[in-house]
């Protein structure tokens, strides 16, 4: 009953994101179902939103930064309250590389966020992994700011 | 498929998707030598001035095809940047008379080379064109074909005689008759569709070869150009696959644990030679396509791809980071003594070797600019041909003469506005960039062999 209201709340918003003409980019799993009640636990959402879903590397290195190890220890112990879930991490690099290498440096960036996972206890048969290199970047310009955002490792609930 | 009232001195038959061409030599060829010597170097900066009037047919349709075969041989031989084509609004004489006997005072006084003639016979859905090219100062015919196929096959025998063209002036084989593979692209980069694609080398021809239901990446082309090696998202596991050309049917071909990528053919084309990665490494594997049986070439904790083999099969250069950086390395084909051949300034990726075997191209990473340049196996003789905010992933065409690559153009604003993903050309001594025009944006290119 509870999943059918929400259903139809997604809906709504949605109908209202093309009334208003803009484009929230539904796809991208941005929190489009999110109610007044706040994300439904355990899901992509409540992950965004109470954890944080990406970690961030320096150019050409795929070794967790110091700065960023926390937010994977949050979501192993997140991963810890749900044990339903299973994920998969998305390795990516930024575009001033070939598409070859950052494919190989993304799964590498993959890894080593796997790694934090599994040593913060979750089972690493829960934990997938895969590249995406260059080719998906999250922010679109072309200078510092965006690529420091695409040199990352994203969670994504499977 | 014989052809009365010629004595056949030579016959080659041109088998490819659509039916057969069959090329004939005409009795009159004397197969004369060019008595000016030209070759690739000296075209580069006193191109070949040659008339290339339309080919002369009896009816609206042959004189049609005719004048399209005349452009399509032209702009070959423009596009190469070894050739001048003669300006057409200075012919003297006409196609009809000089396909039954040139003139050659009036193509000399135009300042005419080379010239060719045709005749064009259109009988159905069967075309019979021949063709002869003739050295205007010693008047003499250099060469005469004929050339029967399918209607359809129009372009085909168009790319054909130009090969013949380059090669009996140039004295180096062509590379017109081949197609391009590469990734066509569309939608904003964040959720980008790439499908493969081919088309003629001139753009020509063009169809997609995945509906962009799965991202494909870095095709490659099989020797005998009717197979294409490439990596999938299919099911959202990055894989290498092989992509039949003549029935469509895919099949995975690198599926050992992990993902597979930078696929390259054995020259022999019985085996794959790829990339893994299984943990965070990344390792060199070549993969039997008969029995699918995997040998792992190199090992260690560092990104090793983009391997490719030397013509003879015997050696792979390819890319790792092994000594720090990104550098390029030559180790035999069964994966040992690997050594670095790159030192100059910067990161160096996406090695290929010439056809020829005298030259490695790359890509160069360095002060911020890519850049697309060659360098000799042994690492010496390094020249940077194009540079640029972003460029990569040289392809050599079949005769070594000229690489295509991609190039980008940065976003100018946060939302991506203004990038662009396009293919470009160039000869390897860095002269005549030319952008190759697709569809949409584009990426990884890869040309054939020669499909004759």
């Amino acid at each position: 009953m509870n999943i059918k209201l929400l259903g139809a709340l997604a809906a709504l918003t949605l109908l209202g994101a093309c009334g208003s003409g803009t484009d929230t980019a539904g796809a991208a799993g941005g929190g489009a179902a999110t109610t007044a009640s706040g994300p439904r636990p355990g899901s992509q959402e409540d992950l965004v939103a109470n954890v944080g879903d990406r970690v961030l590397f320096d150019t050409d290195r795929s070794s967790v930064r110091a700065d960023q190890r926390a937010i994977l220890e949050r979501q192993a112990a997140w991963l810890g309250r749900y044990p339903q879930v299973q994920v998969a991490v998305e390795g990516h690099a930024d575009e001033r590389g070939t598409r070859e290498y950052n494919l190989a440096l993304g799964q590498r960036r993959a890894n080593a966020a796997r790694d934090v996972l599994v040593a913060g206890g979750v089972a690493s048969a829960r934990i997938a992994t895969i590249s995406y290199g260059k080719d998906r970047p999250a922010a679109l310009g072309s200078d510092e700011t965006a690529w420091a955002q695409n040199r990352r490792a994203v969670t994504v609930v499977r | 498929m014989t052809l009365p009232g010629f004595g056949i001195s030579r016959r080659h038959v041109f088998a490819g998707a659509g039916g057969s061409i069959v090329a004939s030599l005409l009795p009159e060829a004397v197969l004369a030598q060019p008595t000016t010597v030209i070759d690739v170097t000296r075209a580069r900066t006193d191109p070949v001035p040659i008339a290339v009037p339309d080919m002369a047919g009896a009816g609206p349709d042959a004189q049609r095809m005719g004048r399209q075969i005349a452009q399509v041989i032209q702009a070959n031989l423009r596009n190469s940047g070894l050739f001048r084509p003669v300006d057409r609004q200075a012919f003297i004489q006409t196609p009809e008379a000089a396909a039954a006997t040139p003139r050659f005072q009036d193509w000399r006084v135009i300042g005419a080379q080379a010239l060719t003639t045709g005749r064009v016979e259109a009988s159905g859905d069967r075309l019979r064109v021949e063709f002869r090219l003739w050295d205007v100062l010693p008047e003499q015919q250099l060469q005469g074909t004929a050339f029967t196929a399918p209607a359809a096959q129009w372009r085909r025998i168009a790319h054909l005689i130009s090969d013949v063209i380059y090669e009996r002036l140039l004295g180096e084989k062509g590379y017109f008759d081949t197609q391009i593979v590469y990734i066509a692209e569309s939608g904003p980069r964040d959720r980008r569709t790439r499908r493969m694609a081919m088309m003629d080398q001139d753009g020509e021809n063009h169809r997609f070869l995945t509906d962009g239901s799965f991202q494909a990446l870095t095709p490659r082309f099989h020797p005998t150009a009717r197979q294409v090696a490439f990596m999938s998202y299919f099911r959202n596991e990055p894989r290498v696959y092989l992509f039949n050309l003549d029935s469509g049917q895919q099949q995975v071909l690198g599926s050992f644990g992990g993902m597979t990528f930078s696929p390259r053919f054995h020259p022999d084309g019985r085996s794959v030679v790829l990339s893994a990665s299984r943990g965070g490494d990344a390792n060199i594997y070549s993969v039997d396509i008969g029995s699918r049986r995997e040998r792992q070439l190199t090992s260690g904790g560092s990104l090793d791809v983009s391997p490719c083999y030397s013509p003879d099969g015997t050696q792979i250069v390819f890319n790792s980071d092994r000594g720090g950086d990104q550098q390029l390395y030559v180790m035999s084909a069964d994966g040992g003594g690997a050594r670095r051949i790159s030192f100059g300034n910067g990161r160096y990726a996406t090695p290929v070797w010439s056809p020829r075997g005298d030259l490695i191209a790359f890509t160069r990473i360095s002060g911020g600019q890519f850049g697309i340049g060659v360098m000799r196996p042994d690492g010496s003789g390094e020249r940077i041909l194009s540079e640029g905010w972003a460029m990569e992933g040289p392809t050599f065409a079949p005769n070594g003469r000229v690489l295509a690559f991609y190039r980008e153009t940065p976003a100018r604003d946060a939302r991506g506005g203004g990038y662009s993903s396009t293919l470009s050309q160039i000869d390897i001594a860095g002269f005549n960039e030319r952008r190759m025009v697709t569809p949409t944006d584009a990426s990884d290119p890869a040309w054939s062999p020669l499909l004759s």
